[in-house]
Formats: structure tokens, sequence, C-alpha cells
């Protein structure tokens, strides 16, 4: 689904990515952890198509077909969502009135129509409630006023909606607490399926003891230094990063 | 005044002549008349921008430049097409005025009553010839204000509202209708509301070019809210796009009561909404909104001036601003909390949304405190469209032409939220709903 190959990406000025090579198959978990600064969050807005973010060398690849000079937009349409670090707030623009015109643009891309504004009503119910989000965001601004766990809710939310095929969650863990946690892994892994792939970004391990992954790749200023299944990610809980990555030889 | 000035002032003087001696009215109108054309002989109009203040970034120049003159007869307007112009409603009262003119033919549902006394000016003067004496010109501010002088002077026509004590009436819609003329004209509308004491009352005044042509609106209303009233005021500007407006609304608040308003304004070539609130007994309050919306080469000036001037007063002010091409806002909130003003409250602030880089605003925000013990805050901010906010909406499908539509839509749509009155808010809600409104041919209800 994503083929990744020597990818290298700098902002700005400086070179963040030096060479990412990294394969995601079609129904397949990959976890990318790293320590701060690794390159991680670079990795998964590169492959949005995030403005700022300049893919110098190398390539990426969407089902088969370079998205390089694809806008975020097409990219999204096309199936790539990305639920971010940091939740963007829209002033003035209603939760449902945004999910509602992501929603239509994403089904005039696969050739359905656009649902009705009842039967998007229902299905945001449903989604809200699968996630334990309060039914009274919809009508709130995008984001504004949120909690911090209330703006990576509505980022699963909207995962939830727009089902789009190969998922990147970057720091979605970050600043959760266990039940707000344990809700949104849970989201993510009824929607874990055979044609949907998951890129799980992580600092910490600990989003892992709830979605495991079949990958797991370490980041280290900018190239993956280390691979292995979910194994790996348990040995850097034990361990810590500095622990793993002198075992394998490399300095962190 | 230069010698240029003047002469273009002589179009104004051979009118008023011709004026005054066509019109009749009670002899306070007359006096009244000859007062503010005497004022405005003295002072002109104001084509100083350097070292006033008042009139520091408008430049008023090409309004100078150009000869309106004073329309004989008002032009043919079509009811359908008016009412397709203008948010209404089967309940409300409806008071038109054409090219200066009041038009029985179009208005609506006007009919004096225990609770209200509606009307035309000049109707209302013959058939009570000192009913208005008193308060007609009270808060008009001739001797400072040349434009507020030179509508006084052609004071004919305009609208009267006075609310009985404890009364509520519909919604009442004040409409001021320029047509197309082959030459530029100027029209002076003019509106006394006085709400007696504990009234409630919905006011909206609209005016409207029903041309793309030059012309000038130089309108005043005059508003007096008695103790424990309350008026819900709106202005709904759709000039031409090279049309001149110039609008002065002086309030004055008495005991308790509480002033609402709220103004939508789409550019023009010049622009300016002056209002002025006077919060002169204890317990008075005003929340001051709008919206303004600017294309082209257009100029719109807000120059708001809020004056508490007896304690436990509170005003808020609001406004938001979107701006695009080579088009020019100016917003000025003067707010004065005067000596003995103790416990007011002031808030102002003013957003503007600029949507090209040939777009300027001056935003000055002031607040003058000579009382101690008070709460103010105040504050502007003028930014683009955000490209984060964009890059969001784009992440999720939404391509970068729609996603600004939303946002541009969602601005407009914080501050139209705060209209109260049906079908008002929609109609403004409707008009930002995809986006930017299409500057040619601003979207019209169908």
């Amino acid at each position: 689904m994503l083929e990744i190959r020597d990818l290298h990406v700098s902002v700005g000025e400086t070179e963040i990515l030096k060479g990412i090579d990294l394969t995601v198959k079609t129904g397949e978990v990959h976890a990318i952890m790293g320590p701060n600064g690794s390159g991680k969050s670079t990795l998964a807005n590169a492959v949005s198509g995030r403005p700022g973010y300049n893919v110098i060398g190398g390539d990426i690849l969407f089902e088969g077909e370079s998205i390089l000079e694809w806008l975020p937009d097409a990219r999204a349409r096309a199936g790539v969502f990305l639920a971010m670090q940091y939740p963007v707030e829209l002033p003035g623009v209603r939760n449902r009135q945004f999910l509602k015109a992501a929603l239509d643009a994403v089904r005039g891309q696969r050739g359905e129509t656009d649902l009705t504004a009842r039967q998007f009503d229902t299905l945001y119910r449903a989604k809200a409630t699968g996630i334990g989000m309060s039914e009274e965001l919809s009508r709130r601004n995008v984001n504004e006023g949120f909690s911090g766990g209330e703006k990576k809710r509505n980022e699963i939310l909207q995962l939830a909606i727009l089902e789009p095929k190969l998922s990147l969650l970057d720091e979605t863990d970050s600043g959760l607490d266990i039940d707000a946690l344990r809700v949104i892994a849970s989201g993510i892994n009824q929607m874990r399926s055979p044609d949907r792939a998951f890129v799980v970004v992580t600092h910490y391990q600990r989003i892992l003891n709830y979605i495991t992954p079949d990958h797991v790749h370490i980041l280290v200023d900018g190239k993956i230094v280390r691979q292995g299944g979910s194994e790996l990610a348990k040995e850097l809980e034990e361990h810590g990063y500095k622990g793993v990555l002198e075992g394998a030889g490399v300095g962190a | 005044m230069t010698t240029q000035t003047l002469e273009k002032y002589e179009r104004y003087k051979a009118d008023f002549q011709t004026f005054t001696q066509s019109v009749d009215g009670p002899s306070w109108l007359h006096d009244l008349r000859g007062r503010g054309y005497a004022a405005f002989d003295r002072n002109g109009l104001p084509t100083q921008t350097r070292g006033n203040e008042k009139w520091k970034y408008t430049n008023l120049t090409p309004l100078t430049n150009t000869t309106f003159s004073y329309p004989l007869s008002p032009g043919v307007v079509d009811a359908d097409k008016l009412n397709s112009l203008i948010p209404t409603a089967a309940n409300w009262i409806q008071l038109v005025f054409v090219d200066g003119r009041y038009s029985p033919e179009l208005s609506k549902n006007v009919d004096s009553g225990e609770d209200v006394t509606i009307g035309n000016l000049t109707d209302i003067a013959r058939s009570s010839p000192n009913g208005l004496s008193d308060q007609f010109g009270s808060l008009a501010n001739i001797d400072h204000d040349g434009f507020s002088a030179l509508n006084t002077a052609f004071a004919n026509d305009g609208a009267v509202v006075k609310l009985a004590p404890d009364s509520t009436a519909p919604p009442i819609h004040l409409v001021f209708v320029t047509t197309e003329h082959k030459d530029p004209v100027v029209t002076h509308p003019r509106t006394l509301i006085v709400a007696g004491p504990h009234s409630k009352s919905t006011i909206l005044e609209s005016y409207i070019g029903l041309s793309n042509s030059t012309y000038l609106t130089n309108s005043v209303s005059e508003i007096v809210l008695e103790p424990g009233s309350q008026i819900e005021h709106y202005r709904f500007m759709m000039d031409s796009p090279k049309a001149f407006h110039i609008g002065s609304t002086p309030v004055r608040l008495l005991e308790d009561s509480s002033f609402n308003s709220f103004s939508f304004a789409r550019g023009g070539r010049v622009a300016r909404n002056d209002l002025h609130v006077m919060l002169d007994a204890p317990g008075s309050s005003c929340v001051v909104g709008g919206l303004y919306f600017t294309y082209g080469t257009q100029h719109i000036d807000n120059h708001i001036n809020i004056d508490h001037l007896k304690p436990h007063t509170s005003s808020d002010l609001y406004f938001k601003g979107i701006l695009d091409d080579r088009s020019r806002a100016v917003f000025s909130g003067g707010v004065i909390v005067h000596p003995g003003a103790q416990k007011s409250v002031a808030f102002q602030k003013d957003q503007n949304l600029l949507l090209s880089e040939g777009a300027r605003i001056n935003t000055k925000p002031m607040l003058e405190i000579y009382a101690d013990d008070i709460q103010a805050m105040h504050g502007a901010t003028a930014g683009a469209v955000a490209d984060e906010a964009i890059f969001y909406m784009q992440s999720r499908g939404i391509d970068e032409e729609s996603a600004r539509d939303l946002l541009i839509h969602g601005f407009a749509t914080e501050v139209i939220d705060r209209v109260r009155l049906e079908p008002f808010r929609a109609y403004l809600d409707e008009m930002f709903a995809e986006g930017l409104p299409k500057t040619e041919n601003v979207k019209r209800k169908t």
C-alpha cells in the first residue's frame, strides 16, 4: 500500500530524514518509534504532503503510484489520513459541517454520492458514541475550546468517519490519560481490517500495549536503525532507547 | 475652504435654495434647516486628513470632487425587485424611501397605534406641528460635522419611530433606496427613533443601491433610549460599488436602557459609519458590533465612539472585517470612560481577515480612561487565512479553495450569529455560505 524509497526530507535548510525505506502492506500495523527529534513526525507529515516538508530525494508510492506531486487533499481523497499531533482549531467552522465537507470530498473521489444530512447525522452519532465523544461537540467549532483529550478523540472520530486506507497516527497518545488512551486504541482496533493499514508514530511504548503492531521501526537521526516485531517495543520499554540502541551497536 | 472646493459646494447651495422654497412644514423645522445650512456653509466638509484624527485615514477628495445634485423626483422602483434584495417578513413594519421621498406604495403595515407612532417625518410634522421639535435634531452634531449639517439642511421626508412607554412593536424596517440616475445624486436619509420608557423594539435600517452608479447617501439617525428601554438596532448597507455613503448615528441612553446594535456593510467607494453612543445615565449599556466586507478599491471606515458619562455603564464593541483585492478599511473605536464613570465596563475588539496582499486595514482601538474603578479591555488583529488551518482541512480531503471558503464563512459566522433578527441573520449567513460573496454581483436572495 505504502512504499517509501530512500526518502530524504528537509525542513527549511535542515535535512531531517536521511534515507528512509519502509514498506507497509495492507492489513498491517507499523509502529515508528524514536527519541525526540529523530524525524518520526517529519515522516508522517511528508507522507501527508504538509507544506514545508520538502522531499529532496527518494520517492513515496501509494498503491504503486508516486504521490510526491499530489496536493495534500488529493492524497487524503486517495485514502491517506494523518491524525495530527497538534490538531488545528478552525474558528467559526462547526465540527459537523467540517466532517460533512470532508466526507463528501472523500466519497466523491470514490464515486459515491454525498450522504443526506440525515444519513450523515446517523453516521456521526454512531461513530461519536463508539469513541465516547459527546454529541454536543458536533455543533462546536472544530477543536476550539476542546480539551487535549477531546482534540485527539476528534481526530479518531474523523478517521472513523472517513475510513481511509492508510492511517498515520502522529503521537496520538501524547497527552492522553489511560482511560482516553484505551478508548482511542479500541476505536483504532475496531477499524483494523485486511484492506487497511496503520502507521503509529510514537515516542512511548504505552499505546502499543493496546494496539499490537506487526512491525516496529526505530528511527534515530533521520534513519531507521532497528526493525523488528512487537517484541522490539517491549524491549524498548525495558531498556529504553539507549539500551536498545547500544545493544544494536548504534549510539543514541 | 479653498476656491476649488467652494465651487464644488455651489451645487449644494443652489439645490438648497430651490429646496427650501419648495418645501413646507412647521417653522421649527424650517429654522433647523436654515441652521443646518449655515453650519455647513461655515465649516464645509472634512477634506483635510493630515492633523485630523477623525478623518486621518479616509480621504474625501473623490467625494468633494464629485458634483451631486438633489434629485427632483424619485425614480421608479419595482416592489418585487426591491423585496428580492432585502430581508423581510410578513409582520414587519416597513417604511420605504426612494431617492429621499417616502413611498407609501412600497411601505407596509404602517399604522400608528397606541404603542408606536411611526411614519414619514413631514407627515407627522404636519399633523402634529410641535410634537417632534424637542427631539428632532437634538443629537445630530451640526456644528462640528459638515455632513450632519448638510443632512439637516435638506431634512424633509424621513423616518420617525416613537415607542410608547412599556410597548413592544414588531420589527421595524426602514429602507432607503437610491435608484439609477444619469448624473450623481445625493440623498439625505433622516431617522428619529425615540424609545419610550421600558419599551422594546427591533429596528433595521437598510440602504440599498439599485444601480452600479455613483451617488452619495448622507444619512443621520438620531436614537434616544428613555429609561429602561431596549433597542436592537441593525444597519444593512448594500450600496453600489461606486457609491459614497456617510452615515452618522448619534445615540443617547438614559437609566437602565440597553442598545444592541449590529451593522453590515458591503463596501462602496468610500463608506463611513459614524456611530456615537452616549451612555448618559447609570445602568445604561450597549453592545455594538459589525461586519464589513470590501473588495476592489473600496474603502470603509467604521468610526465608533462610546462615551461612558456616568457610573455603572457598560459597552462591548466587536467588529470584524474581510478585505480582498486592494481594498482598505479603517476601524477606530474610541471608548472614553469619563471622570466619575466608576464601575464601568468597556470591551472592544476588531478582527480582520486580509485575503490579499494589497488589502490594508488601519485599526485603532482606543481607550481613554479617566476613572479608576473600571474594567476595560481592547484588542485588534489582522491576518491572512491561516496556512495550518488550510492544510488541516486539505489533509481531510477538502480542496484548498473550499477550505478557504469554509474558513471565510466561519469567520463571518462568528459575528453574524450574534444577529438576533431573523431572517436578517439567515440572509447574511447565506451571503457568506460559499465563502466570499461574488463580487461582481453580490449574491442575492432568490
